[in-house]
């Protein structure tokens, strides 16, 4: 049987890929990608802890699943805004590269 | 009987009254005033004093059911760490004593201002500043009301700056007028700055309170007194000396009276009301009302009483020296206020506030007839000169220290009780009731001082008296100098008598100044009764007849000598010397140029002052502190230039500072752990 | 099973969400040129609400399975988001039809949004926390971005939802590892295994760190506050407005609830960068303020100065005896502030000419002469914000420093002082424009927007006399602690 520890080492590495991501990626969509990998990698701690604690308890508690599944809708709500946001800036400036947007500075 | 208590106590509540109908007139006055002409903003101003007179009525007669008064909260005011105050309004024998006092006179005095400033503002050629008048008046009466209504040291400190706002405003009045078109200005400057020197001795006092009591509620602070006199007499002691500086500020006493003199610049309804018969007795009433803190310091009141007398005495001498019709009266309400202050500090409260109450009586009818002598003067000159209107008050032909055309030079009068007898004829009864001849009533306050001065401390005792002879003197003299004799001047020839808005004012305080003497009448002792309630009354006043006898003889000694000197042979003319100058010499001299203290002061503390604001301003101000703060800005905003350029616009960085920011929390915890 | 005290719980909460799905459906027979009629059943629905808000107010019910919870402090909360929502739907009326994006949407996201800050307010567990945390963000990137035909609306929408997203996945990392640490997602659970002792003290620590990074974003506290100045210019202004008040204080309710009731056996660990924070933000809010032309972007680094007021106050979270004090002086400065910057905000909005135009200093030229009242009524905002001494700003201010040196934390109050003292600069100098420099100011009153300048300035005029009321309501907020 695997260990706790390796997922959760494993949902740390993800997270910090995404993060990274986040931060050095210049296309918006990438900026996104990279943030939907940080949540995700969140969801893999969460059910990994919750499946070895409710095996410890002996019996199934709901709330690590419903937290999974409410972490996967606000993902997506995200990721529908993210991405009309997008569109509305590449109507106006033809881009989506963040690097090449800073009107607003100082 | 339940429902007695009721009403007594719902007229208790009444109080808030007393202050916020000046305060409406003031709003009808400001918001409609323009609408209402000057009949309409006089009968306001005065329905709102008279308002307060007639609450302060109905909460005397409360208190005749119910001696021990009331505390009316109107609400929280300052809640701050263990500072907690109210606004709370303390009804009691003493403040309900001062209410009628102050809203009683100022009633007849809004009433004589009718008539007197509508002449005024026509006289020095500003008819707009009416309604002015009659604001600031009311805003007086209100900020007088909070001052005695006051049921701890922070209310009671608010009154006591209102009223010397009021005091500034009123005093400049005509601000553009005046010696060198900045007469008044200065006068009313003066004023206040002298005043500040004493609300800071009171601040101060306040502070020390605070500190010592933990409180600022009067009640809470008297109790603990005896604890603390036992275990602080220092601290005692100077609360009660610096409260004595703020008292010698306001109260005009020595070494801070010089203010009230030059203050004589404001209107004659101002002089009367604030200068003479109200506000000026603020520091009397703080001693009185702070009595249980002298008390336990005898030797801050063995300075009080000292100080009441020595002003007594050395405002007296400068009395004699005046020409002014104002300016002998305000040295006279300097050295009446003395024998106040003396008083409390001979443990006499009683007599201070019995002669305070008097006194405004007499001499707010003192300074009103004047003003009505003043306004026949004009009149005169006016008709005199066939109406070519120059300016008078500000008169520039100074050669020979005379102004032939100064309305109020006494030596341009003469005469006058003929052309003007009801003024003659009340100024008479003032003048007797201030000289202290019975029946009138300066006799029995100025009594009941003497007493108790005869009984605590003998050398005092003979000041006074020695101030009482002065003060029937020099009241003989400006009789005579006035009413009697031949007119030496134009104006005096054409004067005429006052409209009835100016004299019946005057008729009632002249009734009031022959009645007085019963508020304490020997034997029975009203006044003490009434205010035992409040005060303690260490030994009941008693009435000594060969004391009585005697003042009442030095008076009469003192009328008679002025008669000799003023009365036989008047003043030729209005050029003519007085003829106590050649006799006196140079002591004369010094007695009209008022001992010269004016000059000292400005030697030894303005010039000086004035050197090093001088030094402050220009070398350390603008050099070295400006260097410093101008430095600061500029490091400031460079600094700021910098930031600014962290501020880039991408997104990248500004995620970047967010995971520099985590990674610092991350490392910093790790260290910890 | 679910009670008829749970629904009672959080029913201002669904009378939000739910008139505003309501809405949305009502608007679409709701023709173009009639917005108003939108706007106006908005405010209705507020009004509702805060009706609700205020009847259930004084009583502490833990509902939904200890999901959520309604107190003192939720009470107080929501009232001020719900007249923060109304004062905005003033402020939006007539701009946004002068700004040409006159849809109904505008006013539906908006009650969406201050739904999601009424449940932050009233969360009790973390995952209610991360819902509300969500559905207070999502509507506002959609809002900064309303004006969809405007590159900076665009790109301050962009910016938001990038880096707002990015540390909601902080939040969401933070709750994780607490929910490893204790095995529980509520705070009833958690606290009982904190307190118990069996709780993972690294994970937990770490979660901590990391859900103050996620409200921090959210607060505007340095070195997370980046994208304030940029969203605040880039966005509609009634937005920007609401945002700098209501956003704002959600945070802060989000901060206080989590931290007094979940971690005050980390404030050992956490207070120092507390601590650092607040100093931070003190100090380069009111630094870079100095250097500003544009009002907009001045009034967001004001706004981040004074988060960090707040939190100089909330470094003492730790501190037991305090804490009640930290609420309340909290709690009234968020009053203080909100009524302030509506009133500084509607002044924007007032010479605001065309979308990001007319609103450097320049432009404030002449207002003092032209428009008196507006001028005094500014200068009353501006005195308040510098919090000249009896001001409501001063009082505000007064209660926080006040709390931070009962705490002990008298460097801070200094540092605190000393910035404040800085920040009159800039204050008075909108001040200096409007009264002493020349111009002809061309501006679009509306009377909704006149109410809201009026009632902010008189208020903040008759608190200033009388703070303790407001400051005794904020004592009487308390919150529920385990």
């Amino acid at each position: 049987m695997i260990p706790l520890s390796w997922y959760l080492i494993l949902a740390a590495v993800l997270f910090s890929v995404g993060m990274f991501g986040a931060i050095s990626r210049k296309n918006a969509v990438a900026v996104l990608i990279s943030i939907e990998l940080m949540l995700n990698a969140v969801n893999i701690n969460i059910l990994a802890f919750w499946h070895y604690h409710s095996q410890s308890l002996g019996y199934t508690e709901i709330n690590g699943l419903v937290f999974a599944a409410v972490v996967i809708i606000a993902a997506a709500a995200e990721v529908a805004i993210g991405l009309a946001i997008i569109i509305a800036v590449y109507r106006l400036r033809k881009t989506v590269v963040a690097s090449d947007i800073n009107v607003l500075k100082g | 009987m339940l429902f007695q208590e009721a009403v007594m106590n719902s007229t208790f509540s009444l109080v808030p009254l007393v202050v916020f109908l000046p305060i409406l007139g003031i709003l009808l006055n400001w918001l409609f005033g323009k609408r209402l002409g000057e009949k309409g903003i006089g009968s306001i101003a005065s329905l709102a004093a008279g308002g307060s007179f007639v609450v302060s009525v109905l909460l005397a007669l409360a208190l005749l059911q119910n001696h021990e008064g009331a505390h009316i909260p109107l609400f929280t005011w300052i809640s701050v760490g263990n500072l907690d105050l109210s606004w709370v309004f303390r009804v009691d024998t003493l403040s309900v004593t001062m209410m009628l006092v102050v809203s009683g006179v100022s009633t007849l005095i809004h009433v004589y201002s009718i008539g007197y400033m509508h002449e005024d503002v026509r006289h020095q050629g500003e008819p707009k500043r009416f309604r002015r008048f009659f604001i600031f008046m009311n805003l007086f009466v209100a900020a007088m009301m909070i001052l005695v209504s006051a049921d701890n040291f922070l209310m009671l400190f608010v009154g006591w700056e209102g009223v010397g706002l009021c005091s500034y405003l009123l005093i400049g009045f005509w601000f553009e007028k005046g010696e060198g078109g900045l007469g008044n200005a200065k006068a009313a400057k003066k004023a206040f700055i002298t005043n500040r020197i004493g609300d800071f001795g009171l601040l101060i006092a306040i502070f020390l309170i605070f500190w010592n009591f933990g409180t600022l509620n009067f009640a809470q602070v008297f109790e603990m007194v005896p604890s603390v006199a036992q275990t602080q007499p220092g601290v005692l002691m100077a609360i009660t000396l610096f409260m004595l500086l703020g008292v010698t500020g306001k109260s005009a006493q020595i070494p801070l009276y010089v203010w009230l003199p030059d203050a004589m610049a404001g209107p004659t309804p101002v002089s009367a009301l604030i200068h003479a018969a109200t506000m000026v007795t603020a520091g009397v009433y703080l001693m009185v009302r702070t009595q249980v803190m002298y008390m336990a310091v005898p030797g801050a009141q063995q300075v009080v009483a000292w100080v009441g007398a020595i002003t007594a005495l050395f405002a007296g001498l400068i009395a004699l020296g005046q020409f002014d019709i104002k300016k002998v009266l305000a040295y006279s309400t300097i050295s009446q206020l003395g024998f106040m202050v003396a008083a409390v500090g001979l443990g006499a409260e009683v007599a201070a506030i019995f002669h305070l109450t008097t006194h405004a009586f007499f001499k707010a009818l003192l300074f009103l007839s004047a003003g009505s002598v003043i306004l026949g003067m004009e009149h005169g000159l006016e008709a005199g000169s066939h109406g070519h209107g120059s300016n008078h008050t500000d008169g520039s032909n100074h050669t020979d220290g005379i102004h032939h055309d100064d309305p109020q030079d006494m030596r341009n009068m003469g005469g006058i009780r003929k052309k003007m007898p009801i003024t003659f004829i009340v100024y008479l009864i003032g003048a007797l009731a201030l000289a202290g001849i019975a029946p009138f009533a300066g006799f029995f306050s100025k009594d009941e001082i003497l007493v108790a001065a005869n009984q605590g401390n003998m050398l005092i005792f003979v000041v006074l008296v020695v101030a009482a002879f002065l003060t029937a003197f020099y009241m003989g003299r400006q009789v005579l100098m006035v009413f009697f004799g031949d007119a030496r001047s134009d104006a005096a020839k054409h004067a005429k008598e006052s409209s009835l808005l100016v004299t019946v004012p005057l008729m009632i305080l002249a009734l009031l100044s022959v009645l007085g003497g019963g508020l304490n009448f020997p034997g029975v002792h009203t006044l003490e009764y009434w205010l035992e309630h409040t005060l303690e009354i260490p030994h009941a006043t008693e009435f000594i007849v060969p004391i009585a006898l005697g003042s009442l003889a030095v008076a009469l000694v003192a009328i008679f000598l002025a008669y000799l000197v003023y009365g036989r042979k008047p003043l030729a003319s209005a050029k003519a010397a007085d003829p106590l100058a050649k006799p006196l010499g140079v002591f004369f001299r010094w007695m009209n140029q008022k001992f010269l203290v004016d000059e000292l002061y400005q030697a030894v503390v303005l010039g000086p002052y004035k050197k090093l604001a001088d030094f402050f301003a220009y070398p350390v101000d603008q050099g070295v502190i400006d260097g410093l703060v101008n430095g600061m800005g500029s490091l400031t905003v460079s600094l700021a230039g910098a930031l600014r350029k962290l501020q880039t616009g991408f997104a990248r960085t500004y995620a970047l500072s967010i995971f520099v920011g985590i990674i610092a929390i991350l490392v910093y915890l790790l260290t910890r752990i | 099973m679910t009670r008829m005290i749970d629904i009672y719980s959080i029913l201002p909460v669904m009378i939000v969400a739910g008139w505003a799905l309501l809405l949305l459906v009502v608007d679409l027979w709701i023709p173009r040129h009639r917005k108003g009629i939108t706007a106006l059943l908005a405010a209705i629905g507020l009004a509702i609400a805060l009706g609700f808000v205020l009847a259930s107010s004084g009583n502490t019910i833990l509902g939904f399975n200890q999901m959520v919870v309604l107190d003192g402090f939720s009470s107080f909360m929501q009232v001020l988001f719900l007249v923060s929502g109304m004062v905005a739907v003033a402020l939006a009326y007539d701009y946004i039809q002068r700004m040409n994006i006159n849809h109904g949407e505008f006013y539906v996201l908006m009650m969406f949004s201050i739904a999601g800050m009424m449940l932050m307010s009233q969360a009790y567990n973390l995952l209610m926390v991360f819902l509300a945390l969500e559905l207070l963000s999502i509507p506002l990137y959609v809002l900064t971005g309303f004006a969809r035909t405007r590159l900076e609306s665009e790109e301050a929408s962009l910016k938001y939802f990038l880096l707002g997203a990015f540390a909601s996945g902080f939040v969401l990392y933070g709750t994780a590892l607490i929910f490893s640490a204790t095995g529980q997602l509520d705070f009833v659970g958690i606290a009982a295994v904190v307190t118990a002792g069996s709780a993972n003290s690294v994970l937990f620590l770490i979660g901590a760190a990391l859900l103050l990074v996620g409200f921090g974003f959210k607060i505007a506290a340095v070195p997370f506050q980046m994208w304030t100045p940029d969203v605040y210019q880039g966005a509609p202004t009634p937005v920007t407005a609401f945002m700098s008040v209501a956003v704002k204080a959600a945070g802060f309710a989000a901060l206080m609830r989590v931290f007094l009731v979940l971690f005050p056996s980390l404030s050992e660990h956490l207070t120092p960068i507390l601590w650092v924070m607040a100093a931070l933000t003190m100090i380069v809010g009111n630094i870079v303020a100095l250097a500003q032309n544009n009002i907009k972007r001045m009034l967001a680094y004001s706004a981040i100065a004074h988060a960090g007021y707040i939190l100089m106050a909330f470094v003492a979270f730790g501190n037991g005896e305090v804490v009640g004090n930290t609420v309340a002086a909290t709690l009234f400065y968020l009053v203080a502030y909100g009524l302030t910057s509506f009133g500084a905000w509607a002044l924007v909005i007032v010479i605001e000419r065309e979308y990001g135009k007319g609103i450097l200093l320049d432009d404030l030229a002449g207002i003092g002469k032209h428009y008196p009242w507006l001028g005094v009524a500014m200068l009353v905002f501006m005195l308040s914000f510098a919090g000249v001494p009896l001001t409501m700003g001063f009082w505000g201010k007064f209660y926080l420093f006040r709390t931070a040196v009962q705490a002990g934390y008298i460097g801070l109050a200094i540092i605190g002082l000393l910035t404040s003292v800085a920040s009159a600069y800039y204050y008075l100098r909108v001040v200096v424009y409007m009264f002493m420099k020349p111009g002809e100011p061309k501006l679009q009153i509306n009377p909704w927007v006149s109410l809201v300048i009026g009632v902010a300035a008189l208020a903040v005029l008759l608190l200033s006399l009388i703070p303790w009321t407001i400051l005794e309501l904020a004592s009487r907020a308390v919150l529920l602690l385990q």
